[in-house]
């Protein structure tokens, strides 16, 4: 007797559960608070972890030199000298996103229209903006 | 006997139907709006490479169905017993939910839509997508992120006008929201989950926006920012290295994903091409991701989207709505960029260009273009484009964040 009404408490219990959590969805005024919000929250928690791993990268391209050839000798105790730059020549150029012919032909056209030999001009960076 | 079979020609044919059959002449409307669709894509260029296909294809439903069901390249009333949806909402267990009838019994377009259904082609997208972003500017400063979230302001704003003003269901009413985000693929994917009755509105409606982003964004933008706000010139940008890049989508979709689990189709995808661009090993991937997948998954995409706006679903008041609402959307999601991009001018002490927050609204890179182009009419010097990226994409990180939550609270 006591299980059966156990029984039939549990299975009443179930449907009103089981009506509530069918219940109306919240007032739309809600969700879309809820949605902007949730929206705001995502994207500044991934703005602090993007902050805190630039950070990071910033911190390691600032290390002063020292300790920076301190880091690196215990792994590369016979580091390569410094590339030795052809006669003439103001040092690389950094290139991102360009390939070294395109690089080529823009440092070319830009000493054609400066009318400078290329070897009086200094590239520092090329960089493709999309 | 031969005039038999020609006079059987004859009452077969489209034209006769469209004359003789309920539906005809709502499906002549619908050859018409699609030359409308084919003449602003070709003609006109919106979205051309989308809405070309999106066209063809309502002009190929619209056309075959007219012939008879037997030669329709798409058939509604399949896709209806899928859902149990419309005149087919009981006895058709055999078909609920299962692809395998409709491989059997539909035409071509039928089992391209299959793709669509199953969410496969926004996700494929994505990943070209993925690979075709750059998100150097996002992280050289990352508080764009502020502005792609704001940004998504429309959607909830549309979703709530939707839902209380002209009395749409809440999924609905998300599935409407959602063409704030000002992503294609994102709409067609929280539509096709949420309320795909409205796949066809929503699309074209979403694209054709899209499209319009040049005309609809510069008179909000100047009646909310002042001659001198627009004038900022920013700061030049850090440089981001190639690991911090490789990093990027590592970390988002760890992190995103594990905070709403319902955006790892749409965030995975992306974040899975950007990898493949970042990382500098897969170059015949990201080149494929980028090209020969993109194009083919777009005319997939567009063709089986075009096919869903049948008249009889397409001309109802509702379609009406959905236009007006997801205009709404757009203006209301450039707002709220711009409101936040100013609230960061004045936060900085001038040192943020207003301008580059409407292109958090995501349509990349049509916002940012737009932003650089009202810029450098305040100012001739100005240089935005890199800046208005970064809001740019990270509005396509928030849109999908607002597309899972829209699909966790309205899609069990």
């Amino acid at each position: 007797m006591s299980i059966g009404f156990a029984e039939e408490v549990a299975e009443q219990a179930t449907e009103t559960v089981a009506k509530t959590a069918t219940v109306t969805e919240a007032p739309p005024l809600v969700n879309a608070f809820l949605g902007y919000l949730v929206v705001f929250i995502g994207l500044v928690l991934l703005m602090v972890v993007i902050i805190i791993v630039g950070k990071i990268f910033s911190a390691k391209k600032n290390m002063p030199a020292e300790e920076k050839a301190a880091a690196a000798a215990p792994a590369a105790p016979a580091a390569a000298a410094p590339k030795k730059l052809a006669p003439g020549s103001a040092g690389d150029v950094k290139l991102y996103d360009t390939n070294p012919r395109d690089a080529a032909m823009i440092m070319a056209i830009v000493a054609n229209k400066l009318d400078k030999p290329l070897n009086e001009l200094r590239f520092r960076s090329i960089k493709e903006v999309k | 006997m031969i005039f038999d079979k020609l006079g059987k020609l004859v009452t077969e044919s489209g034209f006769v139907q469209i004359v003789t059959s309920p539906d005809g002449w709502k499906a002549l409307i619908m050859i018409a709006i699609s030359c409308v669709l084919l003449y602003l894509g070709i003609k006109k260029q919106y979205e051309p490479l989308l809405m070309v296909g999106i066209a063809v294809g309502c002009l190929l439903a619209n056309v075959s169905v007219l012939g008879g069901t037997e030669n329709a390249l798409y058939h509604q009333e399949l896709w209806d017993r899928f859902l149990n949806a419309g005149e087919y909402e009981t006895g058709y267990t055999e078909y609920l939910h299962k692809f395998g009838p409709i491989l059997s019994e539909g035409g071509l377009i039928d089992i391209l839509y299959i793709g669509v259904k199953a969410g496969i082609y926004p996700c494929l997208i994505f990943i070209g997508i993925g690979a075709m972003t750059d998100f150097g500017p996002l992280i050289s400063n990352p508080k764009s992120l502020l502005l792609g979230a704001a940004a998504q302001f429309g959607v909830f704003f549309a979703f709530f006008g939707a839902r209380t003003l002209f009395g749409f269901t809440g999924n609905e009413a998300a599935s409407i929201g959602i063409i704030g985000g000002a992503d294609g693929p994102t709409a067609i994917l929280t539509t096709t989950k949420l309320a795909p009755h409205l796949l066809g509105p929503i699309a074209v409606a979403a694209y054709s926006y899209m499209a319009l982003i040049p005309m609809i964004q510069p008179p909000i933008m100047k009646a909310l920012t002042t001659q001198k706000e627009r004038s900022v010139k920013m700061e030049q940008l850090r440089e981001v290295g190639k690991t911090e890049k490789i990093l990027f989508p590592i970390i988002v979709t760890i992190f995103v994903v594990l905070l709403l689990p319902s955006t790892a189709p749409l965030i995975g995808c992306l974040m899975f091409g950007n990898l493949l661009k970042e990382t500098g090993v897969t170059e015949r991937l990201s080149d494929v991701a980028q090209n020969a997948l993109m194009n083919i998954v777009t005319l997939f995409l567009g063709i089986s989207v075009g096919a869903t706006m049948v008249g009889s679903r397409f001309l109802e008041l509702q379609t009406i709505y959905i236009v007006i609402l997801g205009l709404v959307a757009f203006c209301f999601s450039t707002v709220g960029g711009l409101l936040v991009g100013k609230l960061m001018y004045h936060l900085t002490g001038g040192k943020v260009n207003p301008l580059i927050g409407s292109a958090g609204v995501s349509a990349v890179p049509m916002a940012a273009r737009v932003s650089q182009r009202e810029g450098q009419k305040a100012n001739p010097s100005n240089f935005l484009l890199m800046h208005a990226m970064g809001p740019n994409v990270a509005g396509v990180i928030g849109s999908a964040i607002a597309a899972g939550f829209l699909i966790s609270m309205f899609g069990g």
